[in-house]
């Protein structure tokens, strides 16, 4: 049970995919500039996440790692993601409309974005078992969402600063993520 | 090697299956025609359509929930083809444009030089110092940031200027704003805009009765930009050359200069871009709301009649104008001599209103040559009243019948429709307010040797305006004050002889607030003249009463005028509205423009199916009592304008117009004189420069 604590605190914080492991900017850039968005892309994020990490585990652990091609794992999970996503998304539609009508938009932004291959590959090359995969999956997505609304919320008050012209928008932005990113490597002490 | 070969077609298999499936479990039905129209939508998913993104714009038109115009990045031919898609008929809503209301004026205090954040957002919601205006531009540019189309600029006096060649009217600068300044509106909405306490309002514009924007068209003036400065008053009132002739100005009463000087001349300033339009021969095109459909009939051609017609026509509604007399105009043409307002002045404003596209019909009356259910069979969709007040107050006094007696709009209308009248030598015109002047004036140019104006109270008391008063005694016009008529003498041929009156003093102060007259017993006096003419105030005349349609069912007030809602104009019978006088009593024409807005406002809102209720937070011409000022510092005294008029000896035997236009160098100086007031936006120190 400790293992699987201290797996959640280093994924959400010590590990966090953004501010540690520096995947998946391009979203974190590209939706921080208003809380609703943030959240309905956190949202999307966790769903996904958790679906892919769950699938690929299978997929390596019972047909990769078996037939011993694993060589084929980057190709195999690339194509299950993007179809995941697609399917998800179609089966989002038909049969729970208030959630697409919610994270619709978002869904297709996640299905090139490489946090979701590289928690996907984590898993496999930490060699966890089925429940810490899950777990893991999860814990990361928390760690994308927290860090993106966290940065959102900074990002907001930014706007309302006498930015130099030539740091606006985006350069003050990786700026900001910059730092945020350093105040997280306080926690490596945590564990 | 086979294994991989495998694996990578089984997965390919698998995942193409279950995909397939999928889509066709999980199949959705959606109209093809979302993704047509989405095809010839901009994609920018820039979200100035107020939709997300622009598959939502093409499923809100699909459904009928948005207008084929509603992406405002797409060209003609696109919103063409989208309207062919959806068969509807392209162009049916009006673009939106972004209008700032402060244009900074002699910058008050609130001009922020703050070292804080850079941006308006902020000081608006971080800045807790005092602040006199909360509604003035902050000045930091929030707008200009928020703009994704290059269309606002900062102006060199520190506040936004937009381009509207380039606003798509998207709203941004909108959202931006932190206060109620950037305005995304259609032209409609502003035209039908009432003065509001939420806008930057100088204490003039609070008080004219049009609510025309006056510092507004005063800038433009002072910038030499004349167009646009007939245009801004053409937003409020669309009889500027009648008005910049005969308006008494209220507005003046209010101006701030007044407080410490002489009042700037607005009126003045109005006729002279009103005469720059009419001499320079060219029409300023009025912009115009595509065509909804709907039809009103407005009875009465006066002003308040035109000015219902204009708004509700650029509205883009089907006004027609039904009119009794001969020609349209009402009090203008018949009321108001030509020696005030010319009859070619009045007729090319006219046509200029009628060129919008107004039906009109003149000679008929309603009750005599057509009755109220033909409008109805018509297919009208509302009604609007406005048929003045033509009906003359009688004295009631002994000998009233005699040849020799007229009343004051009867023979005001019969000169204005040139109709052969006798016109005596030595005649009393009883009243005090402007149609018994007007009579008096005109009477002296047809030639009478005196003329008598009997009034029953004293100079201070006259309604009149005090420029006609003045007028009027230059051209020798003799007043007798507190004179109450008490008989017509006449002789053997039924012909006038004298008027008899006894002399009044003033006595204790009655509702109005002026003391009332109370007769001298026994000091009855004759006044030896041959022509008499009653001027003592008028009611409507409505005898399409009493026909048994609808129309019984108005009810009237005690006055015998239309009993309306002050707010908007409506009557008990939800299609019928009524405004000018046949609402108010006798008033001012502008008093009538405003009046035509106002219901204007309304007739377009019970069109539209809305409710029609008045504006919320509206003044009403009621005044907002921060902006009203005892004193302002740093006021230079300068002169006013005077507008040149001809000399008596040049007027008196002829009908030519008196009044003169400023010139266009005292027009300059007029218009720098003006503090343009906005609201409160007011900085003595600034001024003083």
């Amino acid at each position: 049970m400790g293992d699987i604590f201290v797996l959640i605190i280093s994924c959400i914080f010590i590990n966090n995919i953004v501010l540690a492991q520096y995947l998946g900017n391009c979203p974190f850039l590209g939706t921080s500039k208003k809380m609703e968005t943030a959240v309905g892309m956190a949202m999307a994020v966790i769903f996904v996440l958790t679906m892919a990490g769950i699938i690929t585990w299978i997929i390596n652990t019972y047909f990769l790692v078996g037939l011993g091609i694993e060589f084929l794992r980057t190709i195999a999970f690339i194509l299950v993601i993007a179809s995941l996503v697609q399917f998800v998304e179609m089966f989002l539609k038909k049969s729970i409309p208030a959630l697409y009508a919610g994270l619709g938009i978002f869904l297709p932004l996640i299905t090139t974005n490489c946090a979701v291959m590289g928690v996907c590959l984590i898993n496999v090359q930490e060699e966890f078992s089925f429940v810490e995969a899950l777990i893991s999956s999860i814990a990361y997505a928390v760690g994308f969402g927290l860090a993106l609304i966290l940065f959102t919320g900074v990002r907001e008050r930014v706007i309302l600063g006498r930015v130099p012209k030539p740091l606006q928008d985006t350069s003050i932005g990786l700026v900001t993520a910059g730092v945020i990113s350093l105040a997280f490597f306080a926690f490596k002490g945590m564990v | 090697m086979l294994e991989s070969v495998l694996f990578t077609l089984g997965l390919g298999l698998i995942i193409g299956l279950a995909l397939s499936f999928a889509s066709r479990i999980f199949y959705v039905y959606e109209d093809p025609r979302i993704a047509k129209v989405e095809n010839l939508l901009a994609g920018a998913n820039c979200g100035g359509c107020g939709y997300a993104g622009c598959s939502a714009a093409a499923e809100a038109v699909v459904k009928g929930e948005a207008p084929p115009n509603v992406c405002i990045l797409d060209s003609k031919e696109n919103v063409d083809k989208i309207a062919e898609i959806m068969g509807l008929e392209a162009g049916s809503a009006e673009p939106l444009k972004s209008f700032n209301d402060c244009e900074g004026g002699s910058r008050a205090t609130d001009r922020f030089y703050y070292n804080g954040l850079n941006s308006c957002k902020a000081v608006a919601s971080l800045y807790g110092g005092k602040r006199d205006c909360w509604i003035g531009c902050l000045g930091f540019g929030d707008c200009i940031r928020a703009c994704g189309f290059d269309a606002i600029k900062m102006g060199e006096n520190g506040y936004p200027v937009i381009n509207k060649e380039k606003c798509v009217g998207c709203g941004a600068c909108e959202r931006a704003c932190p206060k109620p300044i950037l305005k995304v509106r259609t032209m409609t909405d502003r035209l039908l805009h009432l003065n509001a306490e939420d806008d930057a309002l100088a204490p003039c514009a609070q008080t004219c009765p049009a609510e025309i924007d006056i510092p507004r068209y005063i800038q433009h003036i002072r910038h030499g930009e004349y167009e646009e400065a007939v245009n801004t008053i053409r937003e409020r009132n669309p009889l500027l050359l009648a008005c910049g002739r005969v308006c008494p100005h209220p507005c003046e009463s209010w101006c701030r200069r007044g407080i410490e000087d002489e009042p700037v001349a607005i009126n003045h300033l109005k006729r002279f871009v009103a005469d720059y339009e009419m001499n320079s021969g060219n029409r300023i095109p009025i912009g115009k709301a595509p065509d909804t459909g709907k039809r009103v009939a407005v009875i009465g051609g006066g002003p308040a009649g035109l000015s219902c017609a204009y708004f509700l026509q650029r509205a883009g509604h089907r006004a027609s104008i039904f009119e009794a007399m001969p020609k349209l105009g009402g009090m203008l043409r018949y009321g108001i001599p030509e020696y005030r307002l010319p009859k070619k002045v009045l007729d090319w404003e006219i046509e200029g209103i009628l060129n919008l596209g107004i039906e009109h019909h003149t000679n008929v009356r309603l009750g005599r040559d057509f009755e109220f259910g033909a409008l109805i069979a018509a297919g009208f969709d509302a009604i609007f009243f406005s048929i003045g007040a033509w009906n003359d107050y009688r004295l009631k006094i002994p000998g009233e019948e005699l040849n020799g007696c007229y009343t004051g709009i009867d023979f005001l209308s019969r000169i204005g429709n040139e109709e052969p009248l006798t016109i005596g030598k030595r005649v009393a015109v009883i009243g005090g307010g402007n149609t018994a002047i007007d009579c008096a004036r005109t009477l002296v140019r047809k030639g009478c040797d005196k003329v008598h104006l009997v009034y029953r109270r004293t100079r201070k008391e006259m309604p009149a305006n005090d420029v006609e008063i003045e007028a009027a005694e230059h051209e020798g016009i003799e007043f007798i004050f507190l004179a109450s008529p008490n008989r017509v003498t006449g002789d053997d041929q039924e012909r006038v002889t004298g008027l008899e009156y006894l002399k009044m003093e003033l006595g204790e102060p009655d509702a109005s607030g002026r003391r009332r007259p109370v007769a001298i017993e026994g000091s009855e006096t004759v006044l030896d003249v041959d022509m008499i003419i009653t001027a003592i105030g008028q009611s409507p005349s409505a005898e399409f009463r009493g026909k048994g349609d609808r129309l019984d069912d108005i009810s009237w007030t005690r006055w015998n005028t239309f009993e309306v809602d002050p707010a908007t104009h409506q009557t008990n019978v939800p299609y019928i509205f009524a405004a000018g006088d046949a609402a108010t009593g006798p008033a001012l024409v502008v008093d009538a423009i405003g009046g035509g807005r106002k219901a204007a406002r309304s007739i377009d809102l019970f069109l539209k199916g809305k409710p029609v209720v008045p504006q919320p937070k509206a003044i009403l011409n009621k005044h907002i009592e921060e902006t009203i000022f005892d004193s302002v510092l740093g006021i230079e005294k300068t002169d006013r304008v005077e507008a040149p008029e001809i000399p008596v000896s040049e007027r008196i035997d002829n009908f030519d117009e008196v009044d003169l236009v400023i010139s266009e160098e005292s027009a300059l100086r007029e218009a720098n004189r003006c503090l343009h007031c906005c609201r409160l936006c007011y900085d003595p120190d600034q001024a003083r420069v």
